[in-house]
């Protein structure tokens, strides 16, 4: 029988890179095949080529054993091809059912939509692959892992019988990990043929049948899941030794750097931090855990001053800084690294040197009271691209002409040499290689060394754990567990997180 | 080098466009287009006709800086036109009000007038901070309320006591002392040139809106209140977690924009010495598009000033000739903006694409370079 996909010889040109470059790839029919590499290995740009949204420059492509060339997705789940992207496309408003025909509508004739088929159609599915969800149920009560099994049927619905998982385990906590292989193994068992990316080794060990290690945009490894160990696949994935976030001694001092008391913050009008109290010290790095959404991001917003405090306190330094504004807060020494880079830290159509003095334009060697120093930031700049090696043939060029390392390079650079006394870095290695990502380790591992205070928010474990002093867990808008890193495991954290594990917390936030 | 060819790639392909469809709308409508050119050139050669423009082009420029300053921070300021009219009159009524030495006289109008534009912008900057209003749609508003109000019953209110018989030149405002109206300069343009003849004067808001040319140039690139405006067009959310005050930033560039509209007002004052019952319209409208054509650019924005009054004086002349119908000025100034938009925004693209490809190329170089230092000690 001829396998489910036969990739031979694809490559992919950017302006300026390679993301595919003479990859080759067999999935056998019925098997869960992982893709690995690191970040920009062209994982993402295989799997767009793979469903139609990106056409190759050069190589073929076989489903079933017949050549195809898809123009669009549409193509792609025409031959049975279907993709579950990372961010769910789902509407909040609408139900299960509603969801997954939407776009799909069986109809009576004249546009009725033919619910009492729909919903058939949909069991059956559901039953034929062993996916258990409340057809009925609103989508916005559903919880991520069950939202994940929407996205899931949506494309078996349509038809597919290959399925693409992007990252599917990013977004769920240890827990619905567990959950969600059991899907697929359910899905493998009714004949699925399943491809996923992951860089979690220990998952793609536990799950996949055989795996492919992408590694600078060419496959350098295609092997059966027998005998391989994670060490194995992560050199194979790296290509060289591994860095570790893991910190030396501890640097934390008694002075209190940032103390956090009783706030409550509102997002939309409900309160999406309630009652929250920490203080972080100089030479501390407080490591906050937590799924997305559950009140990190408007912790984030209270201390650089956008968000919305209806209660409580921030002192810096014993300062109460409470109602200064954005610009205030950054002249008294708080440095930010936003969780998105394009979204909040950057000027993507600006030269790189006005990226550099952005939010430091008030004071040298920037700028002053009135006028912009152009001279003084382009030798700041200058020293920056040295000290945090950013990549780029110079500082005139603008910043989206760099890589995502390289970007977020620039931007830790630009917070750490303003000499901070707190930082606030929200998915610091987020999006970037492992070069890159040792290399935003080491610069605040040293930074904290020279005692600065810095409140770490991250979806990585690893890096949480290994980078922390101490771990505060967020469920809800509450802190409801603080731990030492010296004795946490991933798992552990994912217990806390989903709130399957419960600690008494005081009020001012240290464990009873 | 590949800057300037960059930057020059768009305007020269958006002008040999406009050209070839200009040549084909003269030559649809009957015209022979070769002769209705020459007839625009020729004239254009004239001293004459480069006062005309020049004169033109001088409210053209201050309303596009006026619009520019907006666009610089995606705040669309549609109100210059409202902004305008309003400090045109307020200024006229307060200049015609007092007499003072040449100099303050003038200054003080100056003054008024550009307070009056930004306060008058700055109504669209609170709606926008406080009540969410967006300021395309209150600017809009403002526009109607000033020329279909407020103006129509500040005329009246402001009419300059009549004579028992008059005539149609004794409404306005009262006319303005010698000592209010920013002179001509006919002078110092005769330094240069010949004679000026047919009576022909040249505004001397002409130094006025070369002046504000430079101070835009060194607002936007020098200062930090610049450099907080370009940050909040580019990337409002980059801008505000950079410590730019987004509220104050808004209403700070409205009244800005407006204070730079208010001096169009003036231009028109030190033309007719008051402020007539038929003032012109339209100059703020105008400015949009020459500040697009411009690209908020304080030296591309004298090109395309110059440009539309250039089309703008030529209609009267092909209206004398008969070569072609006068609209057809008008006709050319939307191709060339169309065009321009179309030429630009394609050039920028490659321009990117550009970039992206050279910085990687040159770090590839590095890189290559680096493993053979490595390969050759090993």
């Amino acid at each position: 029988m001829a396998p489910a996909i036969e990739l031979e010889g694809i490559t992919k040109r950017f302006p300026g890179v390679v993301a595919n470059d003479n990859v080759n790839l067999v999935v056998e029919r019925g098997e869960i095949h992982a893709i690995c590499g690191e970040n920009g290995a062209g994982k993402s740009t295989l799997m767009k080529i793979l469903y139609g949204m990106q056409a190759p420059d050069e190589g073929t492509m076989r489903v079933n054993g017949e050549a195809v060339s898809f123009s669009s997705p549409i193509d792609a789940i025409d031959k049975g091809i279907g993709m579950v992207h990372q961010h769910f496309m789902l509407a909040d408003q609408l139900t299960v059912l509603e969801n997954v025909i939407l776009g799909a509508e069986p109809t009576h004739g004249g546009g009725r939509i033919n619910f009492t088929e729909a919903e058939d159609h949909l069991r059956s599915v559901a039953d034929d692959y062993g996916l258990k969800i409340d057809v009925h149920e609103m989508v916005e009560t559903l919880e991520v892992g069950e939202r994940q099994r929407v996205e899931i049927i949506k494309v078996l619905y349509r038809g597919a019988e290959i399925l693409i998982l992007d990252e599917p385990t990013a977004v769920l906590v240890p827990q619905e990990v567990e959950a969600l292989f059991e899907n697929m193994r359910e899905l493998r068992a009714n004949g699925a043929t399943i491809l996923f990316i992951d860089h979690k080794l220990d998952e793609v060990l536990e799950i996949a049948d055989s795996i492919t290690v992408l590694r600078h945009g060419k496959t350098v490894a295609s092997l059966p899941n027998e005998g391989v160990t994670a060490h194995e696949l992560a050199e194979l994935m790296v290509g060289s030794e591994l860095p570790t976030p893991a910190t030396a001694e501890s640097t934390v001092t008694d002075t209190v750097a940032l103390a956090i008391r009783d706030l409550t913050v509102h997002d939309d009008g409900r309160a999406a931090l309630e009652g929250v109290s920490l203080s972080i010290h100089k030479g501390e790095i407080l490591g906050i855990a937590g799924v997305e959404g559950n009140g990190q991001g408007e912790l984030v917003d209270a201390i650089i001053g956008t968000g919305d405090i209806r209660n409580g306190s921030i002192e810096l330094h014993g300062e109460n800084i409470t109602r200064w504004d954005v610009r205030a807060r950054r002249e008294a020494g708080i440095g930010y690294v936003p969780e998105d880079r394009h979204h909040e830290g950057l000027l993507l159509t600006s030269p790189l040197w006005e990226n550099a003095a952005l939010g430091h334009q008030t004071e040298a060697p920037y700028g002053s009271r009135w006028f912009i120093d152009r001279a003084g930031a382009r030798k700041q700049t200058e020293a920056i691209r040295e000290a945090f090696d950013v990549r780029t043939p110079n500082i005139d060029v603008s910043a989206h002409a760099l890589s995502g390392g390289n970007q977020q390079k620039l931007i830790i650079g630009r917070e750490l040499t303003a000499n901070p006394s707190l930082l606030v870095a929200a998915h610091p290695t987020r999006g970037i290689d492992v070069g890159a990502q040792a290399a935003v380790w080491d610069q605040m591992r040293q930074a904290r060394a020279d005692g600065l205070a810095t409140l770490l928010i991250s979806a990585d474990l690893d890096e949480l754990i290994g980078l922390s002093d101490t771990i505060v867990v967020m469920l809800r808008g509450r802190l409801v567990a603080r731990l030492s890193p010296d004795d946490v495991t991933p798992r552990d954290l994912g217990a806390y997180m989903t709130g399957a594990a419960l600690q008494d917390m005081t009020s001012d936030g240290s464990a009873a | 080098m590949r800057r300037i060819a960059f930057s020059l790639a768009a305007p020269v392909g958006a002008f040999v466009l406009t050209v070839i469809i200009s040549t084909i709308a003269l030559w649809i409508f009957g015209s022979d287009p070769f002769e209705a050119y020459g007839d625009m050139l020729g004239h254009a050669r004239k001293l004459e006709t480069q006062v005309d423009i020049l004169n033109r082009a001088t409210p053209f420029y201050l309303s596009a800086v006026a619009a520019a300053i907006g666009f610089r921070m995606n705040l669309f300021n549609i109100g210059v036109e409202g902004q305008y009219l309003i400090a045109f009159l307020v200024a006229a009524q307060v200049g015609g009000l007092i007499s003072l030495p040449t100099v303050l006289h003038i200054l003080i109008i100056m003054i008024v007038a550009m307070i009056t534009g930004a306060l008058y912008a700055g109504i669209a900057g609170v709606l926008k901070t406080t009540r969410g209003v967006n300021e395309v749609v209150s600017t809009i508003m403002l526009n109607a309320i000033a020329v279909g109000g407020l103006i129509a019953w500040l005329q009246r209110e402001w009419q300059a006591p009549l004579p028992e018989q008059f005539s149609s030149s004794d409404l306005g405002t009262n006319p303005i002392d010698d000592s209010g109206l920013m002179p001509t300069i006919n002078g110092l343009l005769e330094i240069f040139t010949r004679e000026v003849g047919q009576g022909k004067e040249l505004t001397g808001m002409l130094l006025i809106a070369v002046l504000v040319g430079i101070g835009y140039h060194v607002l936007l690139n020098r200062t930090r209140f610049g450099f907080d405006l370009r940050a909040s067009g580019i990337n409002p959310f980059a801008a505000r977690a950079g410590g730019v005050p987004p509220k104050r930033m808004v209403v700070a560039a409205m009244m800005l924009s407006g204070a730079v509209a208010g001096l169009i007002g003036v231009v028109e004052l030190a033309d007719r010495g008051k402020f007539p019952p038929d003032p012109i319209q339209g100059l703020g409208f105008a400015g949009i598009a020459v500040a697009l054509l411009g690209r908020n650019h304080p030296g591309g924005m004298v090109f395309s000033a110059l440009l539309f009054a250039f089309l703008d004086v030529s209609s009267g002349v092909l209206d004398t000739t008969g070569v072609a119908s006068r609209e057809i000025a008008t006709i050319m100034q939307g191709i060339v903006l169309l065009t321009a938009v179309v030429a630009y925004g394609v050039a920028s693209r490659v321009k990117e694409r550009d970039e992206a490809r050279t910085a990687a190329e040159a770090l590839a170089a590095d890189a290559s370079a680096s493993t053979e230092t490595v390969g050759a000690s090993a």
